[in-house]
């Protein structure tokens, strides 16, 4: 999504009803934010609108970037806010060979997260990886964190294309739409 | 963990990613040098042999001759842009230029100063500070920018730049003199003063 630097476009202020519904949205989407919102999001400061190419809006508080979003899709994310709550976001993993594909914006390939490095949800999880990846399967569509395996911080962020049973299955193909990944044109940008 | 949230999390001083990540990147001996100034605990955890070893250890033998070729290769285009950058250094001059306003009235203007990474409109502020006189910044026909300052400021603006940024060595600052002048002098003054 961010493969080429970019620049940011033109900031305006979101109106308090926005800001509100902006709010709901959030935490519709990661319920686990909540005892972290009025910290992530205050009711009472100035959110900022960035529009950036392609569509995209950005959501930032005094700078800091939030989350963004293509046209009306999801609310993602941006990596700095999930390496401060990654806790709050449906997490996979990959293994230690497809973390320089994903570096370099490569689309994710499922096998990265099939093969003995990487981690789905699922029962057969040790318990550790069972809190951290739950036991659940995600659907496509959903949002979700990738980290990487031997790495604390996520690497980066995206919708699902293909459910992680569906994964499991069939071994191959592409687990997730483009995205936003550490070092990319999202990452990379000067506010 | 649930508990302790926000993680505060270091991100390198050099590539902008978390320090685990440098390895993937091109700068990845500037990172470590970073990292050990900086964060010796997290440094010492990151390159150990063991963890080293581990990271080498759970690639397939290919992967990792994948992943070697990959780290000289980038490791060498980014050694590629910082030496072109050292070299257009190197050859680029700062020109400090004295004009004649009017009969002893002086301007100095400053031209020169981007190739060294320096920023201009920081740099005016500067001078305008340290002179206490007006300071303000052209844009040149040709490209690049120039600093005009109020007076006749030519060695001291020398001087101050030696000082201040050490990004700007003292042989690549020139001197010059820009007089009303006649044709034959303006032939004369194109020929370098050493
Ligand atoms: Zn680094």
């Amino acid at each position: 999504m961010f493969k080429k630097d970019i620049s940011a476009g033109a900031k305006s202020k979101v109106k308090s009803s926005a800001q509100r519904a902006i709010r709901s949205k959030v935490l519709e989407e990661y319920p686990k934010l909540e005892p972290y919102i009025e910290d992530i999001l205050p009711k009472k400061e100035q959110l900022d609108l960035v529009k950036l190419p392609d569509r995209v809006s950005l959501y930032t508080l005094n700078s800091t970037p939030l989350f963004f979003q293509h046209m009306d899709d999801a609310l993602l994310p941006h990596l700095t806010l999930v390496h401060k709550y990654p806790t709050a976001f449906h997490r996979l993993r990959i293994d230690r060979g497809a973390i320089r594909f994903v570096l370099s914006g490569a689309a994710l390939m499922a096998p990265g997260m099939t093969s003995p490095g990487g981690r789905l949800p699922s029962k057969d999880l040790s318990p550790e990886d069972q809190e951290r990846y739950g036991t659940e399967d995600l659907e496509a569509g959903t949002v979700v964190v990738i980290e990487a395996e031997g790495k604390e911080t996520a690497c980066m962020v995206g919708v699902l294309k293909m459910g992680t049973g569906e994964m499991r299955e069939k071994k191959k193909g592409q687990a997730c739409e483009a995205g936003h990944y550490l070092g990319d044109g999202l990452w990379s940008m000067a506010l | 963990m649930a508990d302790t949230l926000p993680i505060k999390v270091t991100y390198c001083g050099v590539c902008t990613l978390p320090p685990e990540y440098c390895e993937f990147g091109g700068t990845t001996k500037k990172c470590e040098e970073w990292l050990a100034d900086k964060h010796p605990d997290m440094h010492q955890k990151l390159y150990s042999q063991e963890a080293l070893a581990q990271n080498l250890s759970s690639l397939s033998v290919e992967a990792q001759k994948r992943a070697e070729k990959d780290a000289v290769k980038k490791a060498n285009k980014a050694a590629t842009a910082e030496k072109r950058e050292a070299e257009t250094r190197a050859s680029s001059k700062i020109i400090i230029k004295r004009i004649e306003r009017n009969k002893r009235k002086y301007v100095t203007a400053v031209s020169g100063l981007e190739a060294f990474g320096l920023d201009i409109k920081k740099v005016s502020k500067d001078f305008g500070k340290k002179f206490a006189t007006g300071a303000s910044v052209t844009k040149l026909p040709g490209g690049g920018e120039e600093i005009t300052v109020q007076g006749d400021l030519s060695e001291d603006i020398e001087e101050f730049l030696v000082k201040t940024y050490k990004e700007v060595p003292e042989d690549n600052i020139e001197l010059v003199e820009d007089k009303k002048k006649t044709k034959g002098e303006k032939a004369a003054a194109n020929v370098p003063a050493q």
